[in-house]
């Protein structure tokens, strides 16, 4: 466990006043709040750390603890047990109110190693302001799927804190999209609504297909003769081969389209996006004596 | 009159410690839509998460309504933005190599 410099994370010197600790918390805490810094895991953390920092430096009593055995903080417990002896005459606690903010995902099992072996659960701050809570916790969850998966309309029991979800995956879902499922989050509380459960999927494409909204991409090698010549050849789509008719000089980078053999529109199921398949004419190499010429007699032919 | 799904303003100022007067700010500003069914005022339960988040931005961060507002919007244009960017991420995949 590593000592936690608090002074050097609200940015304020050893001797800061009150005030002054107060000032570089709230500067802090307005640049960092989650419900300014919406899916920002870096402020989040930062976020925490200035809220224990603030827990500790506007706390007088700990403020002293941590000066004190700051970076002895295993002696910690010792000083707790000596001002405990000292303050048997003193009735309840030291009148001070700390300023502590909160979020929909923030709670108090979130201060650091370092906090709770130092003051455990006797250095939060009593007057502390916690906002009321009413609607149930929202839940964030993220589905790992690979792209074929969601190829076709499919149904999954999720387990999310305990609780079973039954859940539609809508054909053609896009990756990282988020879907809400209203009252799956955290329960209400006095009568208040259920918190949601947000899903973000995130898709993994291990196909040889791009894919653009509902259009999918792939490349196909056709050789020089029958680009030349035309001909008929077998590709692969998302859902199996179909024979393609090559239209004679075809030329590299041609692009065709086949209709309908797209990935699924979200949410309609029955309509399709498009195939888009680039041909990349390959050369022939390793030609044999008799292929080289030829292909000189051809030159000769296209040079008259 | 149905109430289903509506939470009357006075539970709220209770459970969440407010002042109605806060709540009717938020309302005038049209950060938040008040339902009246006879004589009691109701917001909607697809509101709570916002006002949720008001009420903190408020109490913990001492911005006044008018600030709400102007944080909310520029929420909004952070999500459209967020939204763009994973489109475009997605679109970029295509011309990316295997």
């Amino acid at each position: 466990m590593e000592f936690i410099d608090y002074y050097k994370i609200l940015g304020v010197a050893k001797t800061a006043t009150e005030k002054e600790i107060k000032s570089a918390y709230r500067k802090l805490a307005r640049k960092y709040h989650p419900d300014v810094n919406p899916n920002n895991k870096e402020a989040e953390r930062k976020f925490k750390e200035i809220n224990e920092a603030n827990e500790v430096l506007s706390h007088p009593e700990n403020r002293k603890k941590y000066d004190k055995y700051g970076k002895d903080w295993q002696q910690g417990e010792q000083f707790e047990k000596a001002r405990q002896q000292q303050s048997q005459y003193q009735s309840g606690r030291q009148g001070f109110s700390g300023e502590g903010f909160s979020s929909s995902d923030f709670s108090e099992h979130d201060f650091s190693d370092f906090f709770e072996s130092m003051f455990g659960g006797s250095g939060r701050s009593s007057g502390q302001r916690q906002s009321a809570r009413f609607k149930g916790q929202d839940f964030n969850a993220e589905l790992h799927l690979d792209l074929k998966d969601v190829y076709e309309t499919q149904k999954q029991v999720l387990t999310i804190n305990n609780q079973k979800i039954r859940l539609t995956i809508p054909a053609g879902v896009e990756n990282e999209q988020v879907i809400k499922i209203k009252g799956k989050g955290g329960e209400g509380l006095n009568g208040g609504p259920n918190g949601d459960l947000y899903i973000k999927f995130i898709l993994n494409n291990n196909t040889s297909f791009k894919r653009d909204k509902n259009n999918l991409y792939t490349d196909v090698n056709l050789d020089l003769y029958t680009a030349i010549l035309g001909g008929e050849i077998t590709v692969q789509t998302f859902t199996g081969k179909v024979k393609l008719k090559i239209k004679p000089e075809t030329q590299n980078e041609t692009k065709v389209k086949l209709k309908g053999k797209g990935f699924p529109v979200y949410k309609k199921s029955d309509q399709y996006g498009d195939l888009i398949i680039t041909f990349h004419i390959k050369m022939p190499t390793h030609l044999s004596a008799k292929e080289k010429e030829l292909f000189q007699e051809l030159q000769k032919i296209k040079a008259r | 009159m149905k109430t289903k799904n509506l939470i009357a303003i006075k539970t709220l100022c209770t459970h969440y410690e407010i002042e109605i007067s806060f709540i009717e700010a938020l309302h005038h500003i049209g950060l938040i839509q008040i339902e009246r069914i006879e004589r009691t005022r109701f917001i909607h339960h697809d509101q709570i998460s916002d006002l949720e988040k008001m009420i903190r931005l408020h109490h913990e961060l001492n911005v006044n309504p008018e600030g709400i507002d102007i944080v909310f919007n520029l929420l909004e244009k952070e999500r459209a933005l967020r939204r763009e960017l994973i489109e475009l991420k997605n679109r970029l995949a295509r011309y990316e190599f295997p």
